[in-house]
């Protein structure tokens, strides 16, 4: 990124910082996590520990940070080298992101972006102008995208609140500030299990390792009686009301799942999987030492923040989580899909200068599409 | 502390307080040398300690349900317990500690879930709760027929196991627990038990030799030495999972994270060095020497946490999509062991 666009961002970012802070959660025991942050154009500045609020603002002032994370994680010493951290407990977290979902849409809103020549053009797997194939891919994610999200933030909460007993009060969903959600479960029981019993939890949530006898399919000797029914709590209820469908077709298709037999069953339930399994990434809640996107920041992918959701079904990120000012602003942009940010719609631009305010200036420069004209 | 009837002593008998027990009895280590009575119980524990080298469970004489018409025979089962434990000192080989701390957690099994099971005594089943509580820090609880835990407990107990049956997944999990039936909640502590009962052996003080029990601690000197185990020589392949994730590197295709993960920890685990695996990535669609560099030293152990990642259980990469098992696996349960075979 050039030195101009540079200095946009931080301006914007600075505003932003300065006229919004009450949006930045300074996390419950603050001194016991470990902060770290990225300036545009350099490399990540870790093991920070900060005591409270003001040496938090202090951080964001002083080095106008284009994103800025936060452990979910308690140390006695957090900024220690890993081995000497000395952990404590981690909170749990979840990350559901919308291009871990393979819908449809995303191709048709998929830019490539040409390393050599810089040359932008829809979802591609050559350059159109110097025919490379190092291409990087930027995505402006649409409704469909996250209401896809959505949905599998809600299948979440389900299992956390129904299966795994966690208060829906104790569970924070954060709009990551780019393709999806994070979403943290407090106070749990869980707050002191390991990366291999979370590797675990996972595998449960995304319905994965399941084996046929416990959806009532036996190798030897398959009875109809031992088949899931729809009233039933857990996975049992769930797979009942995917498979069957409704109550009249249970009996039928429980004939069929036994005439297929029991290797065809185990098919079946890794196929489900995909369906009834929740999609989180598993890498980020196994891992116990993370840095995650601090609440309230801005996240330099896409100029957007990290905020909480309090209603799911209403939030639209590109209305509640857009926050930068309308000054107008002149960008030579290069974007091929059009986007729409605070009710308005942008685009598609082809090499042109434009004026257009600094929130869709920055959502643009942040995607490498436009650079300061 | 968990205060114990003589029944119930004679169940778990890994409870007793040795040193107390023989006190209260009025009985010295030394008799037991030399009296013709308290040597049937030398050779209790002798049998003991040899049903257990051969992988077997020691049967009391006590009844399963614990009752037995006569003290004297509680008794000789607490005290061959006592004894055994003290020839295994006696000799010194570690090989006996595990094979009988393993046999007796495995009757220990027997007796708690019997115990557990027991839907008319309630006292019983308080008891093998309480047990399980004091040893283990598991709060179980009784619903209906099942014991109930919570899931981090489970989790924490399970995740060690490699049968997909014990996977969260194939539990029924309501409401933050874990419902189980008394065997699979016994189960579930196995390993813990026998941990328990080893690490009691391994503190336990090491006795002076007892005059008249040289012969018996030579006999099992001599189990012991031919319980060895066996060397292994392996045939040098790598498994089909490595196989395939060199393959696709080399095509340049896109290995996911948890594939790389595979294969450097399986070849740092093989011997290789750092510089030598680094080369394989160089195909990847996103390498960047720096990247693959402080990664493999962060698995290595020579980075970051120094803690050495191993190569993760076939378990874990089916669940990955990374197993591409053949028949040459032979039912091993981590790649590492692929082409091993014992001589």
């Amino acid at each position: 990124m050039n030195e101009i666009d540079i200095k946009f961002l931080e301006d914007s970012f600075k505003k932003y910082y300065f006229n919004h802070f009450d949006l930045i959660t300074s996390p419950q025991r603050t001194s016991e996590r470990e902060f770290g942050y990225q300036k545009f154009n350099s490399g990540m500045f870790r093991h920070i520990s900060l005591k409270e609020n003001k040496e938090l603002h202090l951080l964001f002032m002083q080095n106008i940070p284009s994103d800025v994370y936060c452990s979910n994680a308690y140390y006695a010493f957090p900024n220690s080298p890993m081995s000497e951290k000395d952990w404590k407990e981690a909170d749990l977290i979840f990350d559901i992101d919308a291009k871990d979902l393979n819908l449809p849409c995303r191709k048709n809103h998929t830019i490539s972006i040409c390393n050599e020549c810089n040359q932008t053009s829809k979802d591609t797997n050559q350059c159109v102008k110097c025919n490379s194939t190092k291409l990087e891919k930027k995505s402006l994610p649409c409704k469909n995208c996250i209401d896809a999200s959505k949905i599998e933030v809600n299948k979440l909460s389900n299992v956390l609140t129904n299966d795994l007993g966690i208060d829906k009060e104790n569970i924070h969903i954060y709009f990551s500030g780019n393709e999806g959600f994070h979403v943290y479960v407090y106070d749990s029981q869980f707050q002191q299990i390991g990366s291999k019993e979370r590797s675990e939890l996972v595998d449960y949530i995304m319905f994965r390792g399941a084996i046929p006898e416990t959806f009532g399919m036996k190798k030897f000797k398959p009875n109809r009686s031992l088949f899931p029914d729809f009233d039933q709590k857990g996975w049992n209820g769930r797979f009942s009301k995917y498979i069957f469908g409704s109550k009249s077709k249970r009996s039928k298709i429980i004939s069929e799942l036994l005439d297929s037999g029991y290797s065809s069953f185990q098919k079946t339930l890794d196929n489900v999987s995909e369906n009834i399994g929740v999609r989180i990434d598993p890498n980020v809640t196994m891992d116990i030492h993370r840095i995650f996107r601090l609440p309230g920041s801005i996240n330099s992918k896409s100029g957007l923040s990290k905020v909480l959701c309090t209603d799911l079904t209403k939030f639209d990120p590109y209305v509640d989580a857009c926050f930068l000012n309308d000054d107008p602003v002149e960008v030579l942009a290069n974007c091929p899909i059009q986007f729409k940010l605070k009710n308005k719609k942008f685009g598609p631009y082809t090499n042109e200068k434009i004026l257009v305010p600094t929130y869709a200036a920055v959502y643009m420069i942040c995607k490498k599409l436009a650079t300061i004209a | 502390m968990l205060v114990l009837g003589q029944d119930e002593k004679a169940k778990y008998p890994f409870l007793a307080d040795a040193g107390e027990y023989l006190k209260d009895k009025g009985f010295s280590l030394v008799q037991f040398g030399s009296d013709p009575v308290l040597k049937l119980s030398v050779e209790k524990a002798l049998h003991r300690i040899k049903v257990a080298s051969a992988g077997e469970v020691y049967k009391s004489d006590i009844d399963k349900d614990g009752q037995a018409s006569k003290d004297y025979v509680l008794e000789r089962e607490v005290f061959s317990f006592l004894l055994a434990i003290v020839l295994i000192k006696l000799t010194g080989m570690s090989t006996l500690i595990k094979r009988f701390a393993l046999a007796e957690a495995r009757r220990a099994e027997i007796y708690l879930e019997k115990d557990l099971g027991n839907a008319s005594n309630k006292s019983k089943i308080d008891l093998a709760t309480r047990i399980i509580y004091d040893l283990f820090n598991i709060e179980i609880t009784k619903e209906n027929d099942f014991f109930v835990i919570p899931v981090s407990d489970y989790l924490k107990h399970s995740v060690t196991f490699h049968e997909r049956e014990w996977k969260l997944i194939n539990r029924h999990v309501e409401n933050g627990k874990v419902f189980l039936t008394p065997d699979k909640t016994v189960r579930l502590i196995r390993k813990e038990l026998g941990s328990y009962i080893s690490s009691k052996i391994i503190n336990a003080p090491k006795p002076s030799m007892i005059p008249g029990l040289e012969n018996i601690v030579n006999e099992l000197i001599s189990i012991s030495k031919k319980l060895t185990p066996t060397y292994t020589i392996t045939t040098g392949e790598y498994p089909p999972c490595i196989k395939h994730a060199i393959d696709v590197l080399e095509k340049g295709e896109n290995l996911p994270h948890s594939g790389r993960f595979m294969l450097a920890t399986f070849l740092l685990s093989k011997g290789q060095t750092v510089p030598q695996i680094v080369p394989l990535f160089k195909n990847a669609p996103d390498f960047n020497p720096r990247v693959t560099l402080y990664q493999l030293n962060h698995l290595a152990g020579t980075s970051g946490s120094a803690t050495k990642y191993s190569c993760p259980s076939c378990e874990k990469l089916k669940t990955q999509d990374l197993c591409f098992i053949t028949k040459e696996c032979d039912n091993i349960i981590n790649p590492m062991q692929f082409g091993k075979k014992r001589t």
